[in-house]
């Protein structure tokens, strides 16, 4: 039982962060119909500007603000420089963009950084909480706790303002939004720059627990990328589920099954689940237009 | 008639660039960089099929890379196969899996394919790193010599490695191009091309989509095998970055560079994107920012790809 | 045919022409070649190897060179691919025309290389970490670091000593671990120890305590040993310490470097691995052989790069300084006069250890060149 709970809280921690980057896909997907394959960029310059503000002689929460707030700037810059001057570009036109800005994103970081590994001080110690004979990190709880307010503020922003209901709009239909008067270049830039910040907090977040280094970025992607189609592409509560769903699988196939093969149960099960749901869990049913 | 004009074109591109590059080459380390461009153009004229004709993507094909050499490595040791039929045993199995997996993964679409593509890619690469006792493990395992330089030197030719190996994989690229211009005229070929214009188009005036798609998909399983196989016997030696997601995003950056639609553009795009690791060596620290960089620019502003959008390019001035 | 040739001649020509506008450094120029892992999964290795060349490259070229011939180096950053690897070795030989080459970050990288120098008969020092490099001995390579077969065996000693024969295994999937777990796992009957657990974690996994606890729960377990490098060790060791294992915790020479502690924090308390001599350079002896080598790289290094000092620059640096002494003894920079000079290497003191080459032994090292160490209130303290 104890051990079937601490195979528990290892999967929910790493799922939340997968869910974190699945929601930073969908976010821009929504907007733009772009995969972003350098998504997992965003978390490392999340906790790599963390960890050097904070050398630098910044306070933790300070700098921690600091670099959400860079790299959503970098986001945007990603939109203006690479994707809208692309628009209307095939899917794997965009993908190679993508994976082009990701590769001179790492190229930046290992300059302006360094190639070592980087960790900052866990925000609340690292005394573990018992919880029936298994343990948990307070910064597990931390992440979790993130997660979880991420996805409630952007749940409200979607549902409760004006700017929320644009970026709905053009996730739904961007002629539609256009001819009612929603400035969709607007929306663009906005999921841009939110879809980075929201991969710069889960960066932050999970540092003190995974360490960073600047080439953190391609595996995360990935398991964000499989963990946002197998919730179902555009979808952010799928993305909830896909992330998590995708960080307990490894850590029971881990637990009980073979260490070695865990990341392979993931894509079975991926697999699986698109063979019997060709849009995932949760995706919208494609039409196609002729 | 055109057509048959553009394929006669890209065929005596080639053969002139195989044949006269070498006059240029001041060392033999030229020639295997040129050996490189064949080996990897070789993949992508495969997925110029799948990507270009028919209009699917794939970002797992590296797997069929990792089938290919691994086969020339364990053919010999395992199944006592002469390196030459472990080359087509591997390519038969390539074949035979792209066949199994893709009915049900074809039927996905976009970015549906793309993961499962990955998954698959992924899959493949992670049985040969873990099946150590097999495949050596992360830190891989020697191949067979193909034994082509000692039939050459029972006959009284004598070549240096590198040079032989030049002028073969240059042979096996120039077969592979031909087989596919070829298929690009024929009434598969136009079948293909239909999906990729508009699946639902082509189903309307009774192309059974389902079978083209699964055509070149083992098509272009085939030539990635192949190519994987030559790179393992010419290094006589894999690990399982050949099978690495890395490998993947690799072919289909070559494909979609040089332009996907096009066999020359395809085989463009591999020479280019094999050579500027060489070249941008002389930027030390900052080569990775400029791989980047030409990435997104190439792809920004030439959409197409480099060869279909320059002759776009010139044939507008030419008018 | 003669158009064709008197083409030739104007390209070469060209070419000629071409290379000594450039600049390119006189002839008499000694040119050393490397290939190492700068970025890619392995960079925390080749980054502090190609720090300590250059370094070294400098230092020698201030001083007038060797016997007053300038050293350039040629380094080329392969990724950890070996198929890169086997390019750049290529372009070594045939295109930078080096006399000797240093490198091959991993096993992997090496293999795929070792072939191009045996071909061209160019000596090779390989900074890699897997026995197979050196046995059987090829003719043309050499390595400088322990293998990992000692470091099982180091491990193994050191275990019997505190009555441990139990032991748990979880070990990274890269080539590094994957090569020290096999070692690991063939030795152990020699030491009487029983492997009684044996999991593994992918390159960039963010939580192991799925793995520990299955290992935790292994009946009869008296120890846990990590072959790894980066930051798998220090998340096993963290995830350890949450989980609150009571049996000692072993690392590998992986790991053995300042950043591990910082890295791992208070977990890392009580935590033993094998490590040459330089992690410990201020608490040797003051009549140890060793002490004034590593102490001289340590500081060097630290100055000139600001950077904690790591067994894997030590390797680079013993390989730089076993060629150079074999180039001097030599006396030319003839490749096959320079192997002959490495292998008869005797007595060099190193940061890995006292090197003592043969024709039968590429390496030179004993296990005497592994300290077994224990953090101890975030430093190291020398156990045996």
């Amino acid at each position: 039982m104890s051990e079937l709970l601490q195979f528990v809280f290892s999967g929910v921690t790493v799922g939340a962060v997968y869910a974190l980057v699945a929601l930073g896909f969908t976010i821009i997907y929504n907007a733009s119909d772009v995969v972003n394959f350098s998504q997992g960029e965003f978390v490392m310059l999340g906790g790599m500007t963390t960890v050097f503000l904070h050398a630098a002689g910044l306070p933790l929460a300070a700098a921690a603000i600091l670099a959400v707030v860079i790299a959503a700037a970098v986001g945007i810059a990603l939109n203006k420089l690479a994707i809208e001057p692309a628009r209307n570009a095939s899917v794997v036109t965009l993908i190679i963009i993508t994976i082009g800005a990701s590769i001179f994103l790492r190229g930046v970081a290992q300059i302006v950084f360094d190639k070592q590994l980087h960790r900052f001080p866990s925000f609340s110690g690292d005394a573990p909480f018992v919880v029936a004979g298994a343990t948990i990190l307070p910064q597990s709880l931390w992440v979790v706790f993130g997660a979880a307010v991420v996805f409630l503020g952007l749940y409200g922003f979607f549902t409760r303002t004006l700017t929320g209901k644009a970026v709905l709009a053009t996730a739904n239909n961007r002629l539609a939004a256009k001819l009612v008067g929603v400035n969709t270049n607007f929306v663009m830039t906005l999921s841009f720059a939110l879809s980075a910040a929201i991969g710069a907090v889960a960066g932050v977040l999970v540092t003190p627990i995974t360490l960073t280094s600047y080439d953190i970025g391609i595996t995360l992607a990935l398991k964000g990328f499989a963990a946002a189609m197998l919730g179902g592409m555009g979808n952010p509560f799928g993305a909830l589920v896909g992330g998590l769903a995708v960080g307990l699988i490894e850590a029971m196939t881990a637990g009980y099954i073979s260490s070695s093969y865990k990341d392979a149960a993931a894509f079975i099960v991926i697999l699986a689940v698109l063979f019997v749901m060709p849009n995932g869990m949760f995706g919208k049913t494609s039409v196609n237009r002729v | 008639m055109r057509s048959l004009k553009r394929k006669h074109i890209t065929l005596l591109a080639l053969v002139v660039l195989i044949a006269v590059a070498p006059l240029f080459f001041p060392s033999a380390f030229y020639y295997r960089v040129g050996t490189l461009m064949f080996i990897n153009g070789l993949a992508v004229t495969g997925l110029v099929v799948l990507i270009g004709y028919a209009g699917q993507i794939s970002l797992g094909h590296a797997g069929f890379s990792g089938i290919g050499a691994y086969a020339c490595a364990l053919g010999p040791l395992h199944l006592g196969l002469p390196p030459a039929a472990s080359l087509v045993f591997g390519a038969v199995l390539s074949g035979g899996i792209a066949w199994l997996v893709g009915r049900p993964i074809l039927r996905l679409k976009g970015h549906y394919l793309a993961v499962a593509t990955l998954g698959f890619g992924i899959l493949v690469s992670m049985v040969l790193t873990n099946e150590a006792h097999l495949t050596g493990g992360p830190d891989g395992m020697a191949v067979e010599d193909l034994g082509l330089r000692a039939a050459l030197r029972e006959i009284g030719i004598s070549v240096r490695a590198p040079e032989l190996w030049y002028w073969f994989s240059g042979l096996v690229l120039l077969a592979g191009a031909w087989l596919v211009l070829n298929l690009q005229d024929s009434p598969t070929g136009r079948a293909l091309r239909s999906l990729h214009d508009s699946e639902i188009a082509a189903r309307t005036v009774g192309v059974d989509v389902a079978r083209y798609k699964l055509t070149a998909f083992v098509i272009s399983a085939v030539y990635a095998s192949v190519a994987g196989s030559l790179l393992a016997m010419m290094n006589r030696f894999v690990s399982p970055d050949i099978a690495g997601f890395l490998h993947s995003i690799q072919m289909v950056t070559m494909t979609v560079l040089g332009g996907a639609g096009t066999v020359l553009g395809a085989v463009t795009g591999a020479s280019i994107l094999t050579a500027l690791p060489q070249v941008l060596t002389v930027f030390h620290d900052y080569e990775h920012i400029v791989l980047g960089l030409i990435m997104m620019l190439v792809m920004i502003f030439l959409r197409e790809g480099l060869v279909p959008s320059l002759a776009k390019l010139f044939g507008r001035r030419e008018r | 045919m003669k158009l064709l040739d008197s083409f030739k001649a104007t390209v070469a020509v060209l070419a000629v022409a071409a290379v000594s506008a450039s600049g390119v450094p006189a002839v008499a120029d000694i040119k050393i070649g490397a290939s190492l892992s700068q970025t890619g999964p392995a960079s925390f290795l080749g980054d502090p190897e190609a720090k300590t060349l250059q370094m070294l490259v400098d230092e020698i070229n201030e001083k007038g060179g060797i016997k007053g011939e300038k050293v350039q180096l040629i380094l080329y950053d392969d990724g950890g691919d070996p198929n890169n690897g086997r390019t750049f070795a290529t372009r070594l030989v045939e295109d930078d025309e080096v006399v000797a080459v240093i490198g091959g970050t991993t096993t992997g990288t090496t293999m795929a290389m070792i072939p191009v120098f045996e071909e061209a008969e160019i000596p090779f020092i390989s900074l890699a970490g897997a026995v197979v490099i050196v046995e059987p001995v090829k003719k043309w390579v050499f390595k400088t670091p322990h293998t990992d077969k000692m470091a099982c065996g180091k491990i193994y000693g050191d275990m019997k000593a505190r009555g441990l024969t139990k032991v748990g295994l979880i070990s990274g999937s890269g080539g590094f671990e994957t090569s020290m777990r096999e070692q690991c796992l063939a030795l152990a009957g020699e030491y009487g120890i029983e492997i009684v657990a044996d999991e593994s974690y992918g390159p960039k996994d963010a939580d192991m305590t799925p793995q520990l606890t299955k290992i935790g729960n292994t009946a009869g377990l008296q120890a846990v040993l990590n072959p790894g490098f980066g930051q798998g060790p220090a998340i096993v060791t963290r995830n350890f310490k949450q989980l609150n294992l009571q049996v000692p915790l072993y690392q590998s020479h992986g790991v053995a470097s300042k950043s591990f502690i910082e890295l791992a924090g208070d977990a890392a308390e009580g935590v033993r691995l094998p490590a040459a001599a330089l992690l410990v350079a201020d608490k040797l002896d003051g009549s140890d052989p060793q002490k004034a080598v590593v102490v001289g790289y340590r500081d060097a290094y630290e100055k000139a790069t600001g950077k904690p000092v790591s067994t894997f620059g030590g390797h680079a640096y013993d390989a730089f300084m076993i060629l150079v002494e074999a180039i001097e003894r030599a006396g030319s920079a003839d490749p096959a006069a320079i192997r002959d000079e490495i292998e008869n290497t005797k007595g060099f003191v190193g940061t890995a250890g006292v090197v003592n080459m043969s024709a039968e032994d590429h390496m030179g090292l004993d296990l005497s060149a592994f300290r077994m160490l224990e953090i101890r209130n975030g430093d190291w303290t020398i156990v045996d």
